[in-house]
């Protein structure tokens, strides 16, 4: 088979193989898929942190002058909803994984690519719901719907936003079906599991989260909206309901569903320090192991959100020592992402600064959570301040964090142009330098007291809010300019070439962009993942080509 | 300007310096363990940068070092999962002989009840020194009792009882939060707990007042016919009332409760819920007929009933030990459903529970 | 052994080989399966939440039910189950009049549970039994009239939903016959037929658990 190591223009791509607007809404190819998703929770990403611009706005000052308090709520339940639904929970499998999962296992598709097509539309769809109850009156329950002010007091588009997520949740379904069928079913020959790249572990144990959890959120959501037209009487009390039965059923698909989230940019981390140190990332086998331990502990935990709720000291105690638990988990991987850089031979492009980044900020987050676990402690700090910094460092800190390292590192695979490094790299700054003024305050505050959600609050809690808001503008530049940069690269950025990083893999075995079936030929795997010794061998100077 | 940087609040409850003390622990761990993988990063990153080391050295792995940094940190959560467990049962189990207040949180204040027969809107007077037990219900939608300065938050539910104590250290006037959210008003649903030296609280607590909670419930307990077949002697068609309180109930399908405040509460609103043995189903209900003020009332009524701080409008016969109830002598045997008894009455599901 | 015909028009471009497609569409099912084992477990965990604390409710409620019509519904689901592995093995022999017959009455069977719920739904209709403004119980037993509209709201959710989920099936019943009719399932490709078999048996099997949780609770046979 011909194999074409020069100029990518002359050759098809994914990109070009066709035009018009109905070879996009009607391919099935995974990596035009992908770019749907990635257009798609971009604009959501920037509808949600409208809604977190006003309120960091209205926090500004003690009062609640810049919006009336019924617009306030409104405000952090969309900002919750947008950013939970539409944009952290598909972001890094619907558009790295879609993208990756299938070339990282030599694959020429997903197994079911009409389902992930379908998976895009039913998306579309559930959006639509959530941005209609949005510009119909908008909802103002918090993104937890806890009843029975949700089923019986609100007086806002409940069941719309409801069913809105109840739809994307099925998007999400089949996403992880499909992904955890591709990787058992479709591994190209010689690819056993412990030659996966770490980001296909990740990507799989998070898939079976979505697979097992998101169905009950479903249903739950099913009988808030029967409840709410029907006045069934489920979760209300004052109806002979069980206002905390809507908490249990919630917080069993919303606890794994943080796994969903971080998992995926666990896996982004692997691959990017493995290319960056130049080595194969130590203790994959516990890093693959340990992603699979977070997705079972996951599911054990949820009632730690419940702690104040009411519910029995001795089930209290248990889910603290189940939190403690599958915090282990992920200090290990952290241990062996650093361990990692030992000895390696390291370079500092922007994808690296993202990765150092999400280390340090994911420690902090997640040894927050402890805080959190702790419930002696917990009685204090929920429902205060020191939740919501303590989960913006690992979804924002954390999971953003990743998602952009990945985004940058993949980006010239999937566009085959190369993103100015010096604008990336002070975008990355200015993230980091933004999210810590943003957040690390929100921790002091809420230790001092003040309750979450609150539009209006006691005046000796202003400088550190406005020190968050003052964070929260550097975020912002930091989160603008890509759009700007990335939208540049299309047209005047530097061919990238099959491999700008030389790095490990099958996808960068094939050109940039790749073909619509991604290889020329099916590779036969005979190599260990982060085969960097073989690549970085002093005579081998043949470039890795597609 | 650092001066006023607020680090933690006032610490005024007997638990403030136990979760501080947990708090600044996880503090340092976290600091600690921050700074080493940040400067093991930084050190790594420069150290073996690609100038400094063009080759790497592949490494698979350490089972030691992976069975050690699994190992520690194990242990170090387990002390602290120990540590936070013991502040918890403390904070979970109020001791023996606290005074207790009730509250209702509704849509969007904190009405408080005291024993003495004081009443509240938003700001609750408490004294220093003495165990306080809150016993708390919600009118309608979840709301939470939060005071930072106590280290304490409970959240308040409709249709039951929820309980938190605390015991304050020091005077002053302290923030109430509602931390759950409820809706437009949830950031306004604030008060103050105001903590007085006890000989101030006495003379607060004495003032002014129409008499107790109890008395208020036994008022109640007249009005609206309880007394009719909650009898002192055995000729009641309902159980007698005396010496009930917190002791355990056997109910006609052979599960024994707790006569707590929920028990009661539930035997006023939905009374065909638990049945009393050898009784039967005929108490009607009295929901959207009480407020959840009145509701407490009867509580504290029937726990006065209880300890024999008060006495059922009849000549009193001898208090009931052990399990009650007594089946009345002229029923005959216990049944279980007797198909002769008048059908339960139904309440209107869609009722609301109590009056605002 | 496949002709390169039958691969040509079923082979998908993604897929080595027909047995590597039919593996993996047999491991999609059957994992959809279990997200609907999930999906219906929310409920079935409300349900047995709700039975230990109300449970003279939950007799009362189910002392309601028709067990007749619950019987007989049990009974066809099981024939429909029956036929539908007819279907499935027809479909592996290539006999496409075998395999419609069988499809044909797969669905017949499964129209007649639906006409014998929507029968059982106006009953409770008409009993004022269905929770809402027109909800008025009035039996024996000591139980909260509040706590017996759960148990009805749980009735109609869990079987409702089951209900939803046998129209689904009829659709995809409907879609065989017309592939089935074009002639598109041959002894080497017939996984579809399969597939949908899986999903009928899994509707049928919710049902064997929806029949007792329901129906029979403390249901004692008198005389």
């Amino acid at each position: 088979m011909e194999t074409a190591s020069h100029t990518v223009e002359s050759k098809t791509n994914y990109l070009n193989a066709d035009y018009g607007i109905k070879s996009w809404l009607l391919t099935t190819d995974h990596k035009r898929i992908a770019l749907l998703y990635l257009i798609s929770i971009t604009s959501f990403f920037f509808v949600g942190s409208f809604f977190a611009m006003l309120i960091r706005l209205e926090l500004l000052t003690p009062a609640g002058d810049l919006v009336l308090s019924d617009t306030y709520n409104k405000l952090f339940t969309m900002h919750g909803i947008v950013m939970i639904f539409l944009f952290l929970i598909p972001s890094i499998p619907a558009v790295l994984g879609n993208f990756l999962v299938p070339m990282m296992v030599g694959a020429k598709d997903l197994a079911f690519p009409r389902l992930n097509l379908a998976s895009w539309y039913i998306f579309i769809t559930g959006a639509a719901f959530i941005l209609y109850a949005i510009l119909t009156g908008g909802v103002d329950t918090g993104w937890t719907f806890y009843t029975p002010f949700s089923t019986t007091f609100s007086n806002t588009n409940v069941v719309t936003a409801a069913l809105g997520v109840f739809i994307t949740g099925f998007s999400s379904i089949f996403t992880g079906l499909n992904i955890i069928v591709t990787v058992h079913r479709m591994r190209a020959p010689g690819l056993t599991w412990r030659r996966l790249p770490l980001f296909i572990w990740a990507n799989y144990a998070a898939s079976v989260i979505m697979v097992l959890g998101t169905p009950v959120l479903a249903i739950t959501l099913v009988l808030v909206a029967l409840e709410r037209v029907f006045h069934i009487g489920i979760f209300d009390a004052r109806l002979g309901g069980d206002p905390l039965l809507f908490q249990h059923l919630f917080w069993f698909y919303s606890h794994p569903a943080v796994y969903i989230m971080i998992l995926p940019g666990m896996g982004v981390i692997s691959e990017v320090i493995a290319c960056f140190s130049r080595k194969r990332v130590f203790g994959y086998d516990f890093i693959a192991m340990s992603s699979i331990a977070i997705a079972v502990l996951g599911f054990l935990v949820w009632a730690h959100h419940m702690f104040v709720a009411g519910i029995s000291t001795y089930a209290a105690l248990i889910f603290s020592m189940l939190s403690f638990f599958v915090a282990i988990p992920s200090a290990v991987k952290v241990f062996n992402w650093t361990a990692t850089l030992y000895k390696g031979s390291i370079t500092f492009e922007t994808p690296m600064l993202y990765t150092f980044a999400f280390i340090g900020l994911f420690t902090i987050g997640g040894l927050t959570g402890v805080f959190l676990a702790s419930v002696g402690l917990d009685l204090h700090v929920t429902d205060t301040y020191f939740v919501v910094a303590h989960f913006h460092y690992v979804m924002v800190g954390g999971m953003v964090t990743a998602f952009m390292g990945g985004l940058h590192f993949w980006w010239p695979k999937i566009t085959g142009k190369m993103y100015p490094e010096a604008f990336a790299k002070l975008s990355a700054v200015l993230v980091f330098v933004g999210f810590n003024l943003t957040f690390f305050p929100q921790f002091l505050l809420g230790y001092m007291g003040m309750p979450r959600r609150y539009h209006a609050y006691p005046p000796e809690f202003q400088v550190l809010n406005v020190l968050s808001t003052a964070g929260a503008s550097i975020l912002a530049v930091g989160f603008l300019m890509p759009m700007v940069y990335f939208m540049w690269s299309l047209q005047y950025g530097k061919d990238a070439g099959p491999n700008p990083y030389r790095a490990a893999g099958l996808e960068w075995m094939t050109s940039s962009p790749p073909p619509t079936f991604n290889f020329d030929e099916t590779p036969v795997v005979t190599w260990e993942a982060y085969n960097y010794d073989e690549i970085d061998a002093p005579n081998k100077g043949v470039e890795i080509a597609g | 300007m650092w001066s006023n940087l607020p680090l933690f609040p006032a610490r005024a409850s007997s638990m403030a310096g136990h979760v501080d003390a947990l708090y600044f622990a996880l503090v340092a761990i976290t600091a600690f363990f921050t700074i080493l993988i940040s400067a093991l990063i930084l050190f790594f990153a420069v150290r073996y940068r690609k100038e400094r080391n063009p080759q790497a050295t592949q490494i698979h792995g350490s089972t030691a070092l992976e069975l050690m940094w699994t190992g520690i940190p194990l242990g170090i959560v387990m002390i602290i999962f120990v540590w936070s467990s013991v502040i918890f049962f403390i904070q979970t189990r109020p001791p023996k002989g606290a005074m207790e207040v009730y509250a209702v949180g509704k849509q969007w204040m904190w009405k408080f009840q005291h024993t003495e027969g004081q009443r509240e809107i938003n700001q609750l007077h408490v004294p220093v020194g003495r165990d306080v037990r809150m016993i708390m219900t919600s009118q309608d939608v979840i709301h939470d009792f939060y005071v930072p300065a106590f280290r304490i938050k409970a959240d308040v539910l409709p249709g039951r009882y929820t309980s938190t104590w605390f015991h304050a250290t020091a005077a002053g006037r302290y923030h109430l939060f509602c931390a759950e959210y409820c809706g437009t008003q949830h950031s306004g649903m604030v008060g103050e707990v105001i903590a007085m030296e006890p000989a101030d609280y006495d003379r607060w607590a004495a003032g002014g007042v129409d008499g107790s909670l109890a008395s208020a419930g036994e008022k109640s307990f007249q009005q609206y016919g309880c007394s009719m077949c909650h009898r002192a002697d055995a000729a009641g068609r309902g159980p007698n009332l005396i010496g009930v309180f917190g002791k355990p109930v056997l109910l006609d399908d052979g599960r024994t409760v707790s006569a707590d405040e929920s028990y009661v509460r539930e035997s006023i609103l939905n009374p065909g819920a638990k049945i009393a043995s050898g009784f039967k189903n005929i108490m009607p209900t009295f929901e959207g007929q009480l407020s959840e003020e009145e509701v407490i009332g009867l509580v504290a009524y029937v726990k006065a009933l209880g300890n024999g701080s008060a006495n059922l409008p009849l000549p009193v016969s001898e208090p009931n030990s052990g399990v009650y109830p007594v089946a009345p002598k002229t029923e005959g045997s216990v049944v279980k459903s007797d198909k002769t008894a008048t059908p339960p009455t139904n309440a209107a599901p869609a009722k609301p529970a109590a009056k605002p | 052994m496949p002709d390169s015909q039958t691969e040509v028009h079923n082979l998908k471009h993604h897929f080595a080989d027909l047995d590597q497609q039919k593996a993996t569409s047999t491991f999609g099912m059957w994992l959809f399966l279990v997200t609907e084992i999930m999906f219906f477990g929310g409920m079935f965990a409300a349900y047995l939440i709700y039975r230990l604390s109300y449970y003279n409710a939950w007799v009362a409620g189910s002392q309601t039910m028709e067990i007749q019509l619950g019987a007989i519904n049990t009974a066809v689901l099981i024939c429909s189950s029956l036929t539908m592995v007819m279907a499935v093995h027809s479909a592996k022999l290539g006999n496409r009049k075998l395999t419609a017959i069988c499809l044909i009455l797969t669905l017949v069977l499964g129209f007649a549970f639906l006409g014998v719920k929507a029968v059982e739904y106006h009953g409770h209709w008409v009993h004022h039994e269905v929770p809402g403004p027109n909800f008025h119980f009035e039996h024996e037993g000591n139980y909260d009239p509040r706590q017996v509209s759960i148990f009805f709201s749980l009735y109609f959710a869990m079987t409702g939903m089951h209900a939803f989920h046998m129209i689904i099936g009829a659709g995809l019943l409907t879609w065989l016959l017309i592939a089935n009719a074009r002639g598109r399932f041959s002894p080497e490709y017939n996984s579809p037929v399969e597939m949908v078999g899986l999903y009928w048996h899994f509707v049928d099997l919710i049902w064997i658990y929806l029949f007792p949780l329901l129906y029979l609770i403390s249901h004692h046979h008198n005389g």
